[in-house]
This record gives C-alpha cells, structure tokens and sequence, in this order.
C-alpha cells in the first residue's frame, strides 16, 4: 500500500517530507510538489486504508500542509489519483483501471512527440489509451508507449526511490499571536506531542527525553527537557508532565515559538513476573511525583541518601527516578535535589556506623545496640524525631548539667539526663562543627535529643 | 420483587445459604515485632491502620519497624512526613532500605501530606505508604475532615497497599480497620552519673483499639 501527496508547500520546502516521514521511513520525492510513501504496516497502527488515509489528512490539516492524498497498492496509481483528484482518494485494489479512466493523458506527462501522436488517434483520457492492445501499442509506440499504457491502467510496479531518513525526531510552531496563558499552550504541545509519538510509533522507537523550546516575545529562550526513567509513548502523559513542569516553572514572557524534540530509544520491553513484588508504573509514578512535588516543592520528594561524613543529620534527596528493576525495587539515579546538612569532605562510612567521631565516643556505647538489621534483645531500636530546623532552647544549667529546657512546644524539668557527648567534625574545612550532646528525660514524659554549640543551645529530636 | 425474596430463591435452588455480602480475609502483613504480631495480627492490606500514642510512646519506632519489613519484602514504600521529622540515620541503623523508600517531605503542611497520601494511593503499586502526622499539633490533626479519612479508605480498598498513619491521637475513627494505641512504660538507664550514665532504650506497650479492645504487646525498644 502506497500514499502520495500531492500539493503546494507554503511554508517552505521540507514540510510534505516532513509530514511523509511522520508515517513511514521509506519516503520519495516524486515531485517538487510531490511525495509518495509506503504505508504497508500503518494498518496495524490506525486500521483500515480508509483510517490511513484519515489519520494522514487529519494530522496534514494539524501540519498545515494543503495537499490531496490519495493510497493505492502502487506507487505510480497512487501518484496519478493525487494528482488529478483533490482531497482524499481511495483505489481499492484492482480497480485502478476504473478509478483512473477519467484522467486527462497530461498527467503522464508523455514526450511531446507521442502525446501529439495520440492526439491524432484521438487519445486524450487514461481509460482510452488502457483500452488499446498492448502488442500494437508496443509495434506503433514502442517501449514508451507500453509504459504509458500500464501507467494508465494502474497495473505499473515498481520500487520506491527512498529518501534517507533524516532521524530527527523535532516539530515547531510558530505563532501569529504571542500566548500569554499554560492552558492555549498546552492545546499546541498536545499538537506536537501527537505528532512525535505517532512518528515514533511508526518506526517502533519510544523516547525517554522530550526537549522543549519556546522562543519568547522579549526574544528570550525558556527551555525545559524532561526525562522520563522508562522509554514511553504516551502523550497523554507526557502532555500532562510538561504542563505541571511548565506550571512549576513558567517562562516569564508570552510565547511566540514552540520548538519540541525527542530523543529516539528502542521501548523497553519488559518481563513481569507473578512472584515480584507489585511496584509502581514508572510513566505513572512519575506523573504522581510531578503532581506531588507540584504541592509539596521540587526538592522535597525523593530518596534520601546518607552522606559520607559524620555531621549528623546529613543527607541528600535524591531524583526518585523510579522504575522496576528485576525484584521490582525501586531505584535511583544519581541527581541530587538538596541536602539535608552540608556535607564535609569524604571520610569512611564505616566509620560513622561504627561511632567513633571524636572526643567521647556516644555512639561506641549507646548505639551499638541496634546495629545491623536494627534487631536488639527485644524489639526495634528507639529511633529518634528530628525537629528540622532545629529548635533553639533557654536552658537553664545545673551541676550536672541542664537542669531545665523551655523551646517551642517543649517545656519542663529535667528528671534523667546522659552526656555530655562530644562530638566534632570538618575543623579542616571553612564550616566546621562542633557540640555536645545530652540525653534528657524531661518531666512532661518525653525523651529529647538536646546539644549545646556555640551558637546556642537546641533540640535536635525526640525519642519515639 | 425485591433482595430478599430473590435470595430465598437462589437459596432453595442451590440448596444452600447464599454468603454474599461476606468479604474475604485480608492479606496480613508482619509489623516486623514479633511481640506485636502474636498481640494483634499484623497489619491488613486494603485497610486504613492507625498508629497513635504520645511523644516518645515508640510509635515511630514501631513504624520504622513496619517500614523496614516492608522494604525487606522488596516493596517499594512511601513515607509521607507532614512534619519532616524522618531521620535517615536511625532508619538505616533499623534495617530500612533507604533506595526503597519514597520520602515526601510535606514541611509541617498536614493537608499537602493529606493530598501526596491521596494521589500516591491512587497512583498504585506501593505496598506500603505511610503518613507521618506524628509532630502535627493535635487541633490541626483533627482539622482533617472524615470524608477525606473516607476518601482515603475507599481508596486503599481492594489494593495491595498498606496505607499507615501515625499521630498523637486517633483521627481516622471509624475509618481506620485497625488501631494501635503505643504507650511508654519504662525508661531504661545504666550507669552512675554524671559520665556514665547512658540511655539504654525504653520499653512501651502497644495496644489494639479496634476491631476489638484486645490484645496488646509489651515491647523493649533498645537505643540504636
């Protein structure tokens, strides 16, 4: 099956190409105005020829590229019904003889010799010359004339001369009037984000980066790439990811150019299995991080990860590209999103899990207990609240220590302390850290986690 | 013709009383404490559960506990921390694996960490979220109208997510299929003061509220 379009192109050369290579990768240029593809296989994607042809016509009126379209089961049928039929023709198969016998002989464009010799038999239309004997056509008109015989008829077979595909996966608008608001913008993306996915689709690629430009009216360029953890194809998802990105960071003037491209990637085919683990469709958990980061804030949804050092509370969010890996985990990729504390220069991790920071070692004593798989004699290890910030506390301090604690929320006497703790750290650096800890059993029942540094005295947690 | 008569006559034409309103047993997942698994069960899938108790009860322990089995399943969790009160470290040191976990940092915004719960559960494929309320003060938590409580039981309904929630006091009410009331009952401390004086850890009791008043669980919570 074969599909030409046959039209002017307004808006500069490469548009009928452009939208020929959206459907198939084996395009030739027949014509200055003229473009022919194959469509064998689109059937599978769209349908019946009938839908072919319609999700053809539809998405060149999208293009606006004016061009009559016409699919038969050969080339050269399909070539003469564009160009002598406007709008969308049909030639069902064995029928090119009857569909075409109407059309003037011109269209064949024969030689001005044998045109003027079938002028004088009186030969003007496609039915009359097919009509002829093809051994006398042969003996009287030779070679040519036989060609131009079969091409008539509908019967002429031959190869496309394709075009090499160009490969580039990129779409643009240009508009006549800058857009001011995300809503008429997204009705544009969707137009592009079709476009690109059926073209995709159409050479069985999926994309896993979408790249979007906008040119703006003050003629500044906002850019947004989104990366997706999974290949994918739905644009209804990515329509819906680019909007609430777009949302999150809106360019600052109006619109006056929609630039898109994608990066083209073999789909991803995975194997499920019964015994894994249910974990979330990648598209669609990136879709929820996006609505939820939407609420919460862009670094404040991911997956943290410890620092290698022992300034306490240090970690960083980590981008949660998560996808389904072999047991169905989730899994990260290496782009950090904020830290929790600044982190000091490398040291050994064990370290920290071993406890020995500096000064009197709390943690050589006291948390040994939990270590491991978190099992002590009897259940979980106590683990411990952070208040973040910190909570800055009037203390009042004893011979023993603090004596009584007065911060947000938290007020009371002390009843059992345990500290101090000296711990220390990154003194080789511009922000070292330095303090001590204490234990404290405070008289409304509660256990809290409270240091002194030289700023002040604060509470850094509670036990729960 | 209504309901009734219809069964009757389903009934005499299988010959047998017809159980049709009868829900099957939920798949029970281990909270990871041996002692609060003999207590109460473990914890139903498809059902809202509530972890409630005062600071320093061993509620967040428990659901660090409950965080770590999960992970150790290979699940893939979230944790939703309205008051950003999560601390990597100690949930590493219980056995947390940390790349499992999605952590959504709400802070202190208890109807923003409302709305992550809602659209992770909707979402689907997580066999563990948890919202952490645990820092919310009291008068906001019971801001939080039923009928978002109900929303999110007819959400977590029929999937394999166990949705948790911890707070100071019960919120969740009718909508929660099972409550756990923690509770502080000794603090442990070894040593001679000052210097040697540690904490050691705690023990705490962890009671049923509902389906039924029964059962509880006398847990010791070592230091990490």
């Amino acid at each position: 099956m074969y599909c030409c379009l046959c039209g002017k192109d307004d808006y500069g050369e490469g548009k009928l190409l452009a939208l020929a290579f959206e459907f198939s990768p084996i395009v030739e240029r027949t014509a200055a105005d003229a473009v022919t593809f194959d469509a064998s296989g689109l059937d599978r994607l769209f349908g019946l020829p009938q839908d072919v042809a319609a999700a053809v016509a539809r998405r060149a009126a999208e293009s606006r590229v004016k061009a009559s379209i016409a699919i038969a089961s050969n080339p050269d049928a399909a070539i003469c019904a564009a160009r002598g039929f406007s709008g969308v023709s049909m030639i069902p198969y064995g029928d090119e003889a009857k569909f075409l016998g109407e059309l003037p002989l011109g269209l064949l464009a024969p030689s001005p010799e044998l045109q003027e010799t079938l002028e004088r038999w009186g030969i003007r239309r496609f039915r009359e010359l097919g009509a002829l004997p093809p051994l006398g056509i042969a003996e009287r008109l030779g070679p040519e004339g036989l060609r131009l015989r079969e091409l008539a008829r509908g019967e002429a077979e031959r190869k496309l001369l394709p075009l090499e595909d160009a490969a580039r996966f990129e779409d643009e608008i240009e508009l006549e009037y800058p857009v001011e608001l995300l809503e008429p913008l997204a009705f544009l993306l969707a137009r592009l984000l079709n476009g690109l996915t059926s073209s995709l689709a159409t050479r069985a690629l999926a994309t896993n980066e979408l790249r979007l430009r906008l040119r703006l009216e003050n003629r500044e360029t906002h850019e947004r790439t989104l990366r997706l953890p999974v290949p994918s194809l739905d644009a209804k998802a990515f329509l819906k990811l680019m909007q609430l990105d777009l949302e999150a960071h809106p360019p600052q003037a109006p619109i006056v150019h929609v630039w898109m491209g994608a990066n083209p990637v073999k789909p991803q085919a995975a194997q499920s299995g019964l015994f894994i683990p249910v974990a979330p469709e990648p598209v669609k958990l990136e879709l929820t991080l996006a609505r939820i980061k939407a609420i919460v804030g862009e670094n404040r949804a991911g997956i943290a990860e410890r620092l290698n050092t022992h300034r306490p509370d240090a970690f960083r969010m980590m981008e949660c590209s998560l996808h389904v890996g072999q047991a169905g985990s989730l899994q990260r990729v290496v782009n950090p999103l904020a830290d929790g504390a600044p982190s000091g220069p490398s040291s050994d991790r064990s370290h920290d899990r071993k406890g020995v920071v500096a000064g009197i070692s709390k943690t050589s004593h006291n948390r040994k207990a939990g270590q491991g798989a978190g099992r002590g004699p009897g259940g979980p290890p106590y683990v411990l609240r952070l208040f973040r910030p910190p909570r800055p506390a009037r203390v009042t301090v004893a011979a023993m220590g603090p004596s009584y604690i007065a911060a947000e929320n938290i007020r009371g006497k002390v009843i059992e302390l345990a500290g101090p703790w000296r711990t220390s750290g990154d003194w080789w650096t511009l922000d070292p850290w330095l303090r001590d800890e204490w234990d404290l059993a405070l008289s409304d029942g509660a256990l809290y986690r409270v240091y002194c540094e030289p700023r002040g005295w604060f509470v850094e947690g509670s036990y729960d | 013709m209504n309901a009734a008569v219809l069964k009757k006559q389903f009934e005499s034409e299988l010959g047998g009383l017809l159980d049709w309103q009868s829900r099957p047993a939920p798949d029970i997942v281990p909270t990871g404490i041996a002692e609060v698994d003999g207590a109460i069960g473990g914890l139903p899938r498809g059902s809202l559960t509530e972890i409630f108790g005062p600071a320093s009860s061993g509620r967040t322990s428990l659901l660090i506990s409950i965080l770590a089995t999960a992970t150790a399943r290979q699940e893939s969790c979230a944790l939703v921390d309205a008051g950003d009160a999560f601390d990597p470290a100690s949930a590493e040191a219980a056995g947390v694996l940390l790349e499992r976990v999605l952590w959504i940092r709400c802070g202190h915004n208890a109807e923003h960490a409302l709305k992550a719960v809602d659209l992770l559960i909707q979402g689907g494929g997580f066999g563990l979220v948890a919202m952490d309320l645990g820092d919310t003060p009291p008068a906001i938590a019971r801001r939080i109208s039923m009928v978002s409580w109900f929303r999110l039981r007819r959400a977590v309904e029929y999937t394999p997510t166990v949705l948790v929630t911890l707070a100071r006091q019960s919120n969740a009410k009718t909508c929660a299929s099972l409550m756990l009331e923690c509770a502080r009952e000794r603090v442990t401390w070894t040593g001679a003061r000052p210097c040697s004086r540690l904490l050691r850890g705690m023990s705490i009791r962890v009671a049923r509220r509902k389906p039924s008043a029964t059962g509880a669980a006398h847990v010791l919570l070592p230091l990490w």
